[in-house]
């Protein structure tokens, strides 16, 4: 077979990302999260990254690691805000302005990136309309409503997590596990999936919930 | 005898009463959360949720829990029959496209044309969290806004202008407190229900944002609910 995907090791996995990056990360509610690679990430220690993830600070992530790392320049997110009563390792940074902030709505946050795997440069939303995300933004009014327009989003590198893989890079996923993965594999240079097992067989071609196409790597998480 | 406010399950109780057979229906975080108890199950009434949950069913059991089944607000949940799983994306088109029919979320703030303001209260030492609510907020077909009437310092919640930071405009059409049921018109805030033992102007000090009284207001009623955290 000409087409192998099957990468050792999440080390391996990540080993050329450079400086600088724009970094995808995978995860929502708890489900999804591709720690195994955000910790290689940590361990390769690229600096000045910019992180492109849902939640600048969940719990069950581990991207808390690379910002107590001091290896992220910027966040965009759509929730900044610990649970707790004492300020997470992003809102410690961000209060002492060593990291950039763009928080913005999660519809945006999606759609932005999903325009960034499309080809599509720009569109139009409502969302936002009236509130601090319209400041300083284009305006159009298209029938009788008006809208902003927001940019298309991609990365260098997206991190993912799935359940199965095959070695075409054809993954399949549990439950609520799918959240950004599928969107954020079609925006970035490289994509790496972290997936409970890599299969010896292919996907069963009606189980592929994210075609292979979108994946340049894969990797079985150690537990 | 003084008049009794609603608690929180209540008002959640009091907005669940209000969901239709067939509805689909997204819940806030915090007090929204609570409604989908009080859905009538016979019903076919489906959660959304913006993880791309489709039919989120009650909190899991301690013996099914599983991390791969939860919801936007990080709880382990089950499935109801007909539930379905899509990625950001398509949840995102379902909200974003107009197809939810009502956003049930919680607020700071709600103005008397609709605005509403629940992402961020400037507190000090807090990062924002804006999440869903603002693609919520703007393309739901009803937003419903479950809160107290007024702050624990007692001032009013329903103003002539918010003062946080805006979610959306013109986009609440109902409110649920543990004083009224109150619909927001185009002509401003129409009271439809009130706690017992309390006057229109008693509500009204209560109140910023000017009200008018439905010719049929009537008594708001809900049945004893125990907060979790209170002795029965």
């Amino acid at each position: 077979m000409s087409i192998d995907k099957r990468v050792n090791t999440a080390a391996d996995a990540i080993a050329d990302v450079r400086d600088g990056a724009v970094v995808l990360i995978s995860g929502f509610g708890g489900a999804g999260f591709p720690n195994e690679l955000i910790r290689a990430l940590r361990d390769r220690a690229p600096k000045d990254m910019t992180l492109v993830v849902n939640s600048a600070t969940h719990r069950y992530s581990l991207t808390h690691e690379l910002l107590e790392a001091g290896l992220v320049r910027k966040m965009i997110c759509t929730t900044a805000r610990g649970r707790g009563k004492e300020p997470t390792a992003f809102e410690r940074l961000w209060m002492a302005g060593k990291i950039e902030l763009e928080c913005i709505p999660q519809g945006t946050f999606t759609e932005r990136i999903r325009a960034g795997g499309a080809g599509i440069p720009a569109f139009y939303t409502p969302v936002g309309l009236g509130t601090e995300i319209a400041q300083g933004k284009e305006m159009r009014r298209i029938k009788d409503r008006d809208y902003i327009l927001e940019y298309a989003l991609s990365g260098d590198l997206a991190l993912i997590r799935a359940d199965t893989a095959d070695h075409y890079g054809n993954l399949s996923f549990r439950y609520a596990q799918m959240n950004f993965g599928p969107v954020m594999a079609t925006a970035a240079t490289l994509v790496v999936a972290e997936v409970r097992a890599v299969l010896d067989e292919p996907i069963p071609h009606d189980r592929v919930g994210l075609s292979g196409v979108y994946v340049d790597r894969v990797v079985e998480a150690s537990k | 005898m003084s008049p009794q406010p609603l608690n929180r399950l209540q008002i959640a109780w009091r907005a669940a009463n209000d969901i239709t057979d067939g509805m689909l229906v997204n819940l806030g975080l915090g007090m929204p959360v609570a409604v989908a108890d009080y859905v009538r199950p016979e019903m076919d009434v489906f959660i959304q949720s913006e993880n791309g949950v489709i039919g989120v069913g009650p909190a899991a059991p301690p013996d099914q829990v599983d991390s791969d089944l939860v919801d936007a607000g990080s709880r382990r949940v089950t499935l109801r029959p007909g539930g379905s799983f899509v990625d950001s994306s398509w949840s995102f088109a379902m909200i974003r496209g107009g197809h939810i029919d009502v956003a049930i979320l919680g607020a700071f703030e709600v103005a008397s044309n609709g605005d509403l303001a629940n992402w961020d209260m400037r507190l000090p030492n807090k990062g924002p969290l804006i999440g869903g609510a603002m693609d919520l907020a703007a393309c739901a077909r009803s937003v419903w806004v479950l809160m107290e009437h007024v702050t624990r310092q007692g001032a009013p919640r329903l103003l002539n202008r918010c003062t946080l930071p805006l979610t959306a405009l013109h986009c609440v059409t109902r409110v649920y407190t543990d004083l009224a049921v109150i619909d927001v018109t185009a002509d401003g805030m129409l009271v439809r229900e009130m706690i017992d033992g309390l006057s229109a102007q008693d509500l009204r000090d209560r109140t910023e944002a000017p009200l008018n009284f439905a010719p049929d207001c009537r008594t708001l009623t809900a049945p004893a609910i125990a907060l979790p955290d209170e002795p029965r």
